[in-house]
């Protein structure tokens, strides 16, 4: 059992309800989407992001109490949780409507649409969980700005697999 | 540049990285040095009349005490049947009915049908929500379709109203009072026009951050007429956009020609491979 690394030190250890299972050397949440929702934003990549919640100062430089206090954007943690929030709603009240297996067999097939991506640092076209999600038939400002085909920074790729093989 | 502290990539849509950088920023200036976005400052209004929808607008835009522009449209399409005013941030009303109009665009080359009210109200206000306000756009949305003449009002928090007739912006109590004075049920097109026109005109007179020239927009079942302008102000400056004489404007005096004598100094021939 691994802690995510999502979330900084400074949160406190729920570690009940995170499982993570490993398969193919493919990491991937078991649980439900509520787990998955971020408690927290990392701020300005000061996040310590090391295997046991240790900063990584290698790579993160040095943490201060001033830089992990510092106010974020109020909209900042919504929009990262935005999807997942929606998804909350709408499988609930599919539940509620049609009864369990109706948001199980959603779900399912969300997760296997979500394996269809390419390495992590090159552009996946999502088309598959798009299409369940119906948005390939709606333009919202994630289409307009900030295009990950276009930003500024590039990762390094070995490491960028790495990270997503939980190696790192 | 590989990045090695890049460990995934920078999610799509709005980035907040500059958020405390901003909030630093605006401590060190004390506050009223920070440049402002670009405002509308507006009066905008809509009538439903008899036969369809009436929309008006000033087409002044502000930045803090200037008036950055003289001539801006404030009335933007979203559909063939449907057109929206916007008041707030110039910038964000602007980028909200282009993705709205994106998005019904590409629902009507799928059903084949254009657009109902209805639909774009909910586009916004879900939009709007979402993001709690941050994006300021105040806008009326008017429109005939199937079910009839629509006239909404959708405000930067999401919240909804359908009325008959309505006015918005920061000159809007000037124009609501001449709304409220003038409307009645089922107008004549001559009478609704009038009628906005002159609440536009009381909110143009009344407060400083409208002016210039006014915006008509008549939706009807027929089609839409979009008279830019409908009135224009009396005080617009007369600069030329082009300062190109025509031919003739200056008189001939006298005319001498010199004929230039050319000597050849040296020839070459080329040949060209044609094969």
């Amino acid at each position: 059992m691994r802690k995510c690394r999502h979330e900084p030190a400074t949160q406190p250890e729920i570690q009940l309800y995170r499982t993570e299972s490993r398969r193919n050397g493919i990491t991937m949440n078991t649980r439900g989407i509520r787990s998955q929702l971020k408690d927290s934003v990392p701020v300005a990549g000061m996040c310590p992001q090391g295997a046991y919640g240790v900063q990584d100062s290698l790579r993160s430089g040095f943490t201060s109490v001033k830089n992990e206090l510092l106010p974020s954007h109020p909209l900042e943690l919504s929009e990262k949780n935005f999807q997942l929030n929606q998804d909350k709603m709408n499988f609930s009240t599919l539940r509620n409507i049609q009864g369990l297996h109706a948001p199980l067999k959603l779900q399912m097939e969300y997760r296997a649409a979500r394996q269809i991506q390419r390495l992590p640092f090159l552009q996946s076209s999502h088309l598959a969980l798009d299409t369940l999600r119906g948005s390939d038939e709606a333009i919202g400002f994630e289409d307009i700005l900030s295009d990950p085909a276009q930003s500024e920074t590039m990762g390094e790729p070995h490491m960028m697999v790495e990270y997503k093989l939980g190696l790192l | 540049m590989a990045l090695s502290n890049v460990l995934q990539t920078p999610a799509a849509g709005f980035n907040f990285d500059n958020a405390a950088r901003n909030t630093a920023l605006e401590g060190l200036f004390d506050g009223g040095e920070t440049p402002k976005p670009l405002k509308t400052g507006t009066t905008i209004a809509g009538v439903v009349f008899k036969d369809g929808v009436v929309l008006g607008a000033d087409t002044r835009a502000t930045s803090s005490e200037v008036v950055a522009d003289k001539m801006c449209a404030k009335i933007h399409y979203i559909s063939p049947n449907i057109y929206c005013c916007g008041a707030g941030t110039a910038a964000d009303t602007e980028k909200t009915t282009e993705l709205l109009s994106s998005n019904l665009t590409i629902f009507s080359l799928n059903s084949g049908r254009n657009p109902r009210v209805v639909m774009a109200v909910n586009i916004l206000q879900d939009m709007l929500y979402r993001y709690h306000g941050q994006i300021g756009a105040n806008l009326i949305l008017g429109g005939v379709d199937c079910t009839g003449n629509h006239l909404y009002t959708v405000g930067p928090y999401g919240s909804v109203n359908k009325v008959p007739y309505l006015s918005m912006g920061s000159g809007d109590l000037a124009a609501l009072a001449i709304l409220e004075d003038g409307f009645k049920p089922n107008l004549e097109l001559e009478t609704a026009k009038e009628l906005v026109r002159a609440s536009i005109h009381a909110g143009i007179m009344s407060d400083l951050g409208s002016g210039n020239n006014i915006d008509i927009c008549v939706i009807t079942r027929e089609g839409v007429d979009y008279i830019r302008p409908y009135q224009e102000s009396e005080f617009k400056d007369n600069r030329k956009m082009k300062y190109k004489y025509r031919p003739g404007s200056t008189p001939v005096l006298t005319e001498k020609v010199v004929p230039l004598k050319l000597e050849v100094v040296l020839e070459t021939v080329q040949q060209m491979d044609t094969a």
